[in-house]
């Protein structure tokens, strides 16, 4: 028997346990509460990096000095990168849909180590507020860049500490959450849900939390080495100090190329949850997907190099590189076709989460396609570097792992606020979206091509029209955040009441109350079949 | 220690011992080995001497030797990627 049939109950966001009130969310150890905690603090931050990101654009629409100086500049787009980074794309889909909808997918009652998840918000939330404040104390605010490189990072005289803390923090945080997430799925699963009846996001989040296990503790020693060079002279890195910069460059991309699939891991399982549910069609290739999803994470262990074609690394190494990179575009091309091929010949409802999904395919192949293009070390070669580099980075990133992000909280705002949006605002917000997005980024790769170097506060006047176009299209897009945001935010509070299942999906989610109980489930539910069963008039569970 | 299956293993302070000083004496090595200039062997040694620590800390203080067959190759598999991120690295030093 489910909540949802048992009349009367108790909403998470109206429970009141030990604490109450405010202190209520403040020590709650509800996975549901501080998955919506996480989705807060990224709002905030994400609006301070987009602020700070429409400044850049600003600077940009004319050669010259426009309304700030060349320094100012420099600690902008570094602490643009540090806020959607390491505070926005790395943590924010297991921290909020992993941590709001992992448990209820598997038929669990919370993830398997509560208090250490309220530790790894807190943890993080230390780590985006030390990463802020960098901007403002001490010498000044970091010049580096999101990447740190040495030797520069050894030497600037600007808070490179503050920023390196922050993210070395914020790298715990996320190893937590990730070690959380692993044990929860193999031990927390309901019974009956064998691993090839789980359904697809779980797999995601499963496959994104070993690279955050395995991967962040190799950036995080790194960029302890980089603040051991700076304070104690230690020649780790710095050649004057006997040191090698190149083995820098791998250290971080160990980590920060698998990292680009802890961003997109998640996106492409969120939509894999959309795509049947608004087909009404069990979704293509179920074993196919879950298994791209394995690969991607495995040998995206092993493409790292291919960031440092012009740094000096070996003729070996480059080609072995540049062939793991095509590689690891093969798993990635073959859920993209199971996406398609889930809709074809579905009943498509083209609801506003669909429409978010749709797009995040269109941008996230651009992306995907011009990655091939920095993979390759000719063409590299001759981009590296430059906007294109941009253009390519923001269009896998946002047109990615965002637009996915936009998709899952038109999916799921139902069932996590009790509350429907509104739609004409929801497709309209899209669309602003879209037409922004693409006007800003777009322009990047032709700029790129024609030679225009990223991270540059000046420019050569051919450049500009170009540089107009992206900043008239960073003003829309960021028009279409305030739409989008504003009607969610809105509806949160003051919607029309949602019912349990307002997309007629089928997995364990819509089968209890929206908003949910406080432990999701009255009994563990049985699970007697594969998940995505549309149309058989069974549900995906026995409750 | 209770496993999964509800067996209780506990270790004797005898094994526990001597787990204690191998630890210990790999230690010692590791710091004599320093002083021998064996130049880039020096960091492989050392790298040697590190995994077969962890190892003998993963098998005995943290009762990896009771687990379960998959639990060990899942394990394994770790030090093999790690293994394969550092060989890797070292290839491109070697071929540079």
């Amino acid at each position: 028997m489910s909540n949802s049939d048992s009349g009367t109950y108790v909403s998470y966001l109206d429970y009141e346990g030990k604490h109450k009130g405010l202190m209520g969310w403040l020590l709650t150890t509800d996975h549901k509460r501080i998955g919506l905690m996480y989705l807060y603090c990224v709002i905030v931050f994400f609006f301070v990096a987009a602020i700070i990101g429409e400044l850049m654009r600003i600077e940009l629409i004319a050669p010259g000095e426009t309304i700030m100086k060349p320094q100012t500049y420099n600690g902008m787009f570094t602490i643009h990168g540090i806020i959607m980074i390491f505070v926005i794309v790395i943590p924010a889909l297991p921290a909020i849909f992993g941590n709001f909808f992992l448990p209820i997918l598997i038929g669990a009652k919370d993830v398997a180590f509560p208090k250490l998840n309220l530790f790894s918000f807190y943890l993080y939330l230390i780590g985006a507020i030390f990463g802020v404040l960098s901007q403002f104390i001490g010498g000044g605010a970091p010049d580096t860049g999101w990447t740190f490189y040495v030797p520069y990072s050894a030497e600037s005289s600007t808070n490179v500490i503050y920023a390196l803390v922050a993210a070395f923090i914020l790298g715990f945080s996320s190893i937590l959450t990730g070690l959380n997430f692993i044990v929860t799925i193999h031990r927390m699963r309901a019974p009956g849900m064998g691993w090839f009846r789980m359904p697809l996001f779980p797999w995601s989040l499963y496959a994104t939390a070993w690279i955050q296990v395995l991967a962040t503790p190799i950036v995080g020693i790194t960029l302890l080495m980089v603040i051991a060079e700076r304070v104690l002279k230690i020649g780790f890195f710095d050649p004057a100090l006997g040191g090698d910069p190149v083995l820098y460059q791998h250290l971080f991309w160990i980590y920060s190329h698998p990292a680009v699939y802890i961003m997109i891991l998640p996106a492409m399982g969120i939509v894999t949850e959309i795509f049947p549910t608004f087909s009404q069609k069990p979704v293509f290739g179920y074993t196919a997907i879950l298994f791209s999803s394995l690969a991607i994470a495995f040998i995206g262990y092993f493409v790292w190099g291919h960031h440092m074609f012009t740094a000096g690394i070996s003729y070996g190494s480059r080609w072995f590189f540049s062939f793991l990179t095509f590689l690891v575009a093969i798993p990635s091309a073959v859920k993209v076709f199971n996406w398609v091929s889930t809709m074809y010949g579905g009943s498509i409802d083209l609801k506003p989460p669909l429409l978010f999904a749709i797009f995040f395919i269109f941008l996230f192949m651009i992306g995907g396609f011009t990655g091939l293009t920095l993979g390759s070390v000719a063409t590299d070669i001759q981009v590296h570097d430059t906007a294109f580099v941009v253009a390519h980075f923001h269009y896998i990133i946002f047109g990615g792992m965002g637009f996915a992000t936009f998709a899952g909280i038109h999916y799921w705002f139902p069932k996590m606020f009790g509350r429907m949006y509104n739609n004409t605002l929801a497709y309209t917000s899209s669309i602003v979206l879209f037409i922004g997005f693409n006007m800003l980024y777009f322009p990047q790769f032709i700029l790129g091509i024609q030679g225009m170097p990223r991270r540059y506060f000046d420019y050569l006047p051919q450049f500009q029209t170009g540089q107009v176009i992206s900043t008239i299209g960073g003003f829309i897009l960021f028009a279409g955040l305030l739409i989008m945001v504003g009607n969610l935010m809105w509806h949160a509070r003051r919607g029309v009441q949602a019912p349990a299942n307002p997309w007629n999906g089928v997995t364990l989610e819509w089968q209890i109350p929206s908003p949910p109980p406080h432990e999701n489930f009255d009994e563990i539910p049985e699970i007697t079949h594969a998940p995505y069963l549309f149309g058989t008039g069974s549900d995906n569970k026995t409750i | 220690m209770i496993m999964k299956n509800g067996e209780t293993h506990i270790s004797s302070f005898a094994s526990l011992g001597i787990v204690l000083t191998v630890l210990l004496a790999l230690t010692t090595i590791s710091v004599l080995v320093t002083g021998w200039h064996l130049g880039p062997f020096s960091v492989a040694i050392a790298l040697i001497i590190a995994s077969i620590k962890v190892r003998t800390v993963l098998t005995y203080f943290m009762h990896v030797k009771f687990e379960n067959l998959f639990l060990k190759l899942m394990i394994t598999g770790v030090f093999v990627l790690y293994a394969l991120v550092i060989i890797i690295t070292f290839i491109d030093y070697y071929l540079r």
